[in-house]
């Protein structure tokens, strides 16, 4: 990959980590905070993806592999979280019933 | 048995057992008796190998890294493996008896095993693993599994806690893994002990290692990344603060001392290992004061660990720079797996009296050794470890750490030691009295079954006498440990 | 854990761009050519079992990670089933003749594909997890048809299904152990049938897991006294 390509894919990673990484922390909405870990994670993965674009014939797979696995895990943690949030907001929405948190 | 078998055992038997519970929800508890039984058997072999054969190496899949994945077992992940199957085992033991009087229906309490039994697998594949991107996915896996134990209780402060655990774990882990990307792209290879000879300072390796250590930081809950630990080991259930004191926030710490003191020990610089001192002697003060004036118990024992894991980082500061820091070394190590014991009697403990009296502020345990004696024994003997009274585990490990405060003259460390000594000492003898005072009964009290005060009694004698297994724990810890090293720091 | 105030946001963004500044800095003093490591995983890949390399990277030099990887999907399925109960897509477009029309061509397309990819993955990009996301998307669509009432009434079947990917990596693993005295590894020659056994149970568990964490909760036939 020619020189000037390669740096700004190698940009194209930690930008959109400080992204996240940004939103994260100001954002209040669960829903917004669990896309800004999504975001986050597409920068690595994008790092990863561009280390392996280095070389010159065939593209190095074992970044490939990290991402593949980074992918699932990042998709079974949102999975979780988003179960959580929504367990989280029956829970505020009986509590402003008055009634006792349920399932 | 070869050594194959043996990781097979310590690495399948969880994972299947996890599995087959979620299959097979009523099994639960029999395939987790079953994964108890097996592990320490495993454990006890691996133990034998290591302390016969040295390093235990095994290549899975059959390639020698960089191609494949190493499992290292040396002294310190064998004392690591131990001390999760001990905690393991009891809470096994103890956890059907505290889900019968805590959930409700038969399906709520059989949704324990799965998460409990992926977190012993994570654990164990965490403590095996010389591979960094290995070690992310069970970080990974131990993470998602402990958030999921977090909110089993159903409380809305329970899902709050796993909520903002969920968060930190998971951008932790994040970090961690940019890191990872780093040191890949510098030197090439994810293992261990090669990027011990490969790595050298230099902009990528620096940043990478400040990632890696941030999320590690986060995980282990050192000040100041503590603040999702006590809200998410309060409100959780009993048995599962107790695993996640005693072990979860240990992994952590674990690959933290795998990375600066094998894989990166040449970038740590004397200035990179005082900061963690200084942040472990203020993860001390920060969490024994929060401790002193904590109204609820279970948020009272939850700082206690977050003081109690500063502890574990003055070692840094003591072991690292010097031709041998195996005194440091093995004192903090040895604190680690007291603190372990202690922490899971003291958390099962403060459970069972929480569960009798029906409250959870210190205040209602005022007398409480009139219908719960086993368990008031229980806690303040845990506590005995904590503050560091001899013959316990606490007491060994703080006197090897003062021993190498003193012998190179970081008088700094010394004081922060005592002075850790004589806060816990305030914070135990805080619940002691009033569990201990001359009060009647309390008003109502529930029963308690035995199984649970019998398992939290029985580990905290084996906290309070682990001060005599200090001389075997550190003949285990020798085999492998960075010193005498060669070189930049490896063995 | 959130910033409510400009000062906050201020700081955080100060803090954010610093990071940046110290990832760029680190990043663009990478090296810029391959790892040997590249080079070792392509030269050894007869040995594999597989042509292609990622595959080969993923069931066979780190086929550990993905065993680790399956059981992280089984961990948040498990961990959500405790969460709460699914939530199951109103309607049934049972009677809806256009859907259906539409159904009954793309869900044998997807499934067919999906095993394409499992097979292909050998030797050409695919494997087991893009064909197990073709397979969650067939479980989707099946879902919000409202025709995933089997589901709910033999989650045994479904729990097992969940699980097997797991166990038979588990196995597998084990019964490399005893063939060649090293766990998963594959007895030369043989690799790829063992590689493609295993990625067949992971299919459909990727599948199913997908599918389950969409419901995002238990399927709720169940009742919580059984369990």
């Amino acid at each position: 990959m020619p020189e000037a390509n390669l740096s700004l894919y190698l940009l194209a990673g930690p930008i959109l980590f400080a992204i996240g990484f940004y939103s994260l922390l100001v954002q209040r909405h669960v829903l917004r905070r669990i896309m800004a870990l999504n975001v986050m994670g597409v920068g690595v993965f994008l790092l990863f993806a561009t280390l392996a674009a280095r070389a010159d014939a065939a593209t190095d797979p074992v970044p490939h592999a990290m991402v593949l696995t980074g992918i699932v895990v990042s998709v079974c943690a949102t999975g979780l979280a988003l179960a959580l949030a929504h367990r989280l907001e029956a829970a505020e929405e009986d509590r402003a019933d008055g009634g006792e948190a349920k399932r | 048995m070869s050594l194959a078998w043996i990781m097979a055992l310590l690495l399948l038997a969880p994972l299947v057992a996890a599995s087959l519970a979620f299959a097979l929800p009523a099994a639960g508890r029999w395939l987790a008796l079953a994964t108890a039984a097996a592990v320490s058997f495993a454990v006890v072999r691996l133990a034998a190998l290591v302390l016969d054969g040295g390093v235990q190496v095994h290549r899975v899949g059959g390639w020698a890294a960089p191609l494949g994945i190493d499992l290292r077992a040396d002294g310190l992940a064998v004392l690591m493996l131990a001390v999760a199957a001990i905690i393991g085992g009891v809470v096994t033991l103890y956890a059907p008896a505290y889900l019968a009087n805590s959930l409700a229906t038969r399906g709520e309490r059989d949704r324990f095993w799965p998460p409990f039994l992926m977190l012993w697998t994570a654990l164990d594949a965490l403590f095996l693993s010389a591979d960094i991107f290995n070690l992310y996915v069970t970080l990974e896996l131990l993470a998602l599994a402990a958030v999921s134990l977090v909110a089993l209780a159903g409380k809305r402060a329970a899902l709050e806690a796993a909520m903002r655990y969920l968060f930190v774990s998971l951008s932790a882990s994040l970090l961690y893994l940019l890191g990872v990307g780093l040191v890949y792209g510098e030197c090439g290879t994810l293992d261990l002990s090669l990027l011990a000879v490969r790595s050298g300072p230099g902009p990528a390796m620096w940043v990478a290692a400040a990632l890696m250590s941030g999320g590690l930081l986060a995980k282990a809950a050192l000040f100041p990344m503590h603040f999702w630990l006590p809200p998410a080991h309060a409100n959780a259930p009993a048995p599962v603060s107790a695993l996640l004191s005693s072990l979860v926030v240990k992994g952590g710490f674990y690959i933290l001392l795998r990375l600066w003191f094998e894989g990166l020990s040449g970038l740590l610089t004397p200035a990179a290992a005082q900061l963690f001192g200084v942040l472990g002697a203020a993860a001390i003060l920060w969490g024994s004061l929060n401790a002193l004036f904590a109204p609820r118990l279970k948020i009272l024992v939850a700082y206690s660990t977050v003081a109690q894991l500063g502890y574990l980082f003055l070692l840094i500061p003591l072991a690292a720079g010097t031709t041998d820091g195996f005194t440091a070394w093995s004192g903090g190590l040895i604190f680690l797996a007291a603190h372990a014991c202690a922490k899971t009697a003291m958390f099962l403990s403060a459970g069972n009296m929480l569960h009798a009296v029906g409250g959870d502020r210190i205040r209602d345990l005022d007398g409480v050794t009139h219908v719960l004696p086993l368990s008031a024994f229980t806690f303040g003997l845990s506590g005995m470890s904590l503050v560091g009274l001899p013959p316990s585990g606490g007491f060994a490990g703080k006197w090897l750490l003062l021993g190498a405060a003193i012998a190179r003259g970081q008088w700094w460390w010394v004081a922060t030691l005592l002075g850790g000594s004589l806060l816990a000492a305030a914070y135990v003898i805080r619940v002691l009295f009033h569990a201990f005072t001359r009060v009647a009964a309390p008003a109502r009290s529930r029963p308690v079954p035995p199984v649970m005060e019998w398992t939290a009694l029985a580990l905290s004698v084996l906290a309070a006498g682990l001060g005599f297994t200090a001389r075997g724990s550190a003949t285990l810890l020798r085999v492998g440990a960075p010193w005498p090293s060669a070189g930049a720091g490896r063995a | 854990m959130s910033a409510r105030t400009k000062a906050g946001r201020v700081a955080i963004g100060a803090l954010s761009l610093g990071l940046l500044g110290t990832l760029v800095w680190a990043v663009l003093a990478l090296p810029r050519g391959p790892s040997e490591l590249a080079g070792r995983a392509i030269r050894r890949l007869p040995e594999s079992g597989v042509t292609n390399p990622v595959t080969a990277v993923l069931l066979n030099y780190r086929a550990y990670d993905t065993l680790l990887e399956l059981a992280v999907l089984l961990l948040a399925v498990a961990g959500v089933w405790a969460l709460r109960r699914g939530d199951w897509p109103p309607g049934d477009l049972r009677g809806r003749p256009l859907v259906l029309s539409l159904l009954r061509f793309v869900l044998p397309v997807l499934m067919l594909t999906a095993g394409y990819l499992l097979w292909i993955g050998a030797f050409a990009p695919g494997g087991a997890f893009q064909g197990g996301a073709m397979l969650g998307g067939a479980a989707v669509l099946v879902l919000l048809a409202g025709m995933a009432g089997g589901a709910r009434r033999h989650t045994g079947v479904l729990r097992a299904g969940l699980a097997l990917g797991v166990l038979v990596f588990a196995g597998a693993a084990v019964a490399a152990a005893a063939l060649t005295g090293e766990i998963l590894r594959f007895p030369t020659g043989d690799a790829g049938l063992w590689i493609l056994g295993i990625e067949a149970a992971a299919l459909v568990s990727i599948g199913l897991t997908l599918g389950a964490l969409y419901l995002g909760g238990r399927p709720g036939a169940e009742d919580d006294a059984g369990g």
